[in-house]
């Protein structure tokens, strides 16, 4: 098969490129980049998708947010809408690589990349966010943790194109925050990573989503450590035990950027520095925007 | 199979024929010949391939070149216009910001993106805004220094030796 490459004008291009064999290419940093490591070989077929009008859009509505597939990271940080009230996200975005990888790289791209150690994949499973998933035939959506089927892998059929990803409303008052545990503040990947997106009633905390990042072969969600929060004042025992539950959670690889042994051990640091902080916004502090910088230092 | 283009670098059209997979880097350096743009680590770690692409930077070792069809491709030989070397290029001569030289077509361009975006930047948002570039001299100081003296605006000329015939060497400034 020779090689081949298309840019589309239209989704129905794209469409009809995917059912004929080709691969999707939007910011090229992880395609291009993951062929230039030995990961995999660029595909034979290419057909890039960033020409195509209206997949651009970050979209507010009454439902929620919808994040077109070609979103940059750059369009998400720049976003008040994100930062107020998707703030997890904004934390996420503004650590992804340098300013060229965050200029370039897409939404799309990142979450069908489905690294495990994604920085975006946390906040957007905190806040429920389903991938919309368009073919010839249709369009189906679909809860990122069942588009996640492993470290690199998902449930999207080849002749699918992530076009959106859809994040509903959080109610009101929610406060939320992504940290990672990094060497270095850009060009790097989280060693560690832990969203938590919460919400108060009065005093109480009625809603808690807690979920770990590169210490699982797919990010999730941890039930234990966001039922420990709900019905509690969120004290700082009651953060430490959920902190503990999602470092129980973990089960970590050994790779050149932190044995398995020290992840699990960070694992409850930065859990529990992502739920204090989350709680902190929740209660009308201030972290700042990335949160994971600012908190370095902190206990 | 090559495919037929024309890629738009600093103002000029070139023609190309390319095999889908050649990055950009590699398209202008090697068939345009424009060679400012360097390859250092071939992975979007080190930012020696920085260009602008419609005015964003992009890690050219990991873009494709058929992607920048259409679209207005800047490198470090674009970036003084009709000068020879603009402000911020002169800063980076008078701060002593380049030692080996490697790296500079590529700091020269994010931090032209950089002043671009925020023309003010304090000495964290320089160190942040290039910190996607690599400087294996560590030289790291001057070219901070260099984009704060042009974020000022208060770039003197260079100073110039006097041109005798053909026998005075290279002027090197700095």
């Amino acid at each position: 098969m020779t090689r081949s490459f298309t840019s589309a004008a239209t989704l129905d291009d794209a469409l009809s490129a995917l059912s004929a064999g080709a691969r999707p290419v939007a910011g090229g940093t992880d395609l291009v980049v993951g062929a230039r490591q030995g990961k995999a070989p660029l595909p034979q077929a290419i057909v890039a998708i960033d020409r195509i009008g209206g997949l651009g859009a970050i979209e507010t509505t009454d439902v929620g947010l919808r994040l077109g597939t070609l979103v940059t990271h750059r369009d998400i940080v720049a976003s008040d809408e994100i930062r107020t009230r998707y703030t997890a996200l904004a934390d996420a975005s503004a650590i992804v690589g340098s300013h060229a990888t965050r200029a370039q790289g897409t939404i799309g791209g990142n979450v069908m990349n489905a690294s495990p150690a994604m920085d975006t994949g946390g906040p957007l499973l905190c806040f429920g966010a389903t991938a919309i998933l368009r073919s010839s035939t249709g369009e189906r959506s679909v809860g990122l943790e069942e588009l996640w089927t492993g470290p690199g892998s998902t449930s999207a059929r080849a002749e699918e194109l992530l076009v959106a990803v859809a994040v509903p409303v959080p109610p009101a008052g929610t406060g939320s925050c992504y940290v990672r545990l990094e060497y270095r503040r850009q060009m790097e990947i989280a060693v560690v990573g832990a969203s938590a997106v919460v919400a108060f009633d009065g005093d109480r905390v009625r809603d808690a989503r807690v979920a770990i990042t590169a210490l699982t072969p797919t990010i999730r969600r941890v039930p234990a450590a966001e039922s420990a929060l709900v019905g509690t004042e969120a004290t700082e025992d009651v953060v430490e035990a959920a902190a503990a539950a999602a470092a129980a959670a973990s089960t970590p690889i050994s790779d050149v950027r932190g044995s398995a042994g020290y992840r699990s051990a960070m694992a409850a640091v930065i859990a529990r520095r992502a739920i204090t902080a989350a709680l902190t916004r929740a209660r009308g502090g201030d972290v700042p925007i990335p949160a994971s910088p600012a908190l370095h230092g902190a206990s | 199979m090559k495919v037929a283009g024309t890629l738009r670098v600093n103002g000029t059209e070139y023609p190309v024929e390319l095999d889908p997979h050649v990055s950009l880097l590699d398209a202008v350096r090697d068939e345009i010949g424009l060679t400012g743009s360097k390859e250092g680590c071939d992975d979007s770690e080190c930012g020696a391939c920085m260009m602008l692409l419609d005015g964003e930077p992009v890690n050219s070792c990991s873009y494709l070149a058929l992607q920048a069809e259409g679209r207005a491709v800047t490198t470090v030989e674009g970036l003084a216009g009709d000068e020879e070397v603009g402000p911020l290029q002169r800063a980076f001569l008078q701060q002593a910001g380049v030692q080996c030289g490697f790296c500079t077509p590529g700091m020269l361009v994010s931090a032209t993106a950089l002043l671009r975006s925020n023309p003010d930047p304090t000495e964290e948002e320089i160190r942040i805004g290039l910190s996607g570039n690599l400087c294996r001299c560590t030289g790291y100081r001057g070219i901070v220094r260099a984009v704060r003296q042009a974020a000022a605006g208060e770039v003197p000329p260079l100073r110039t030796a006097p041109v005798h015939e053909d026998t005075t060497p290279p002027h090197h400034a700095g």
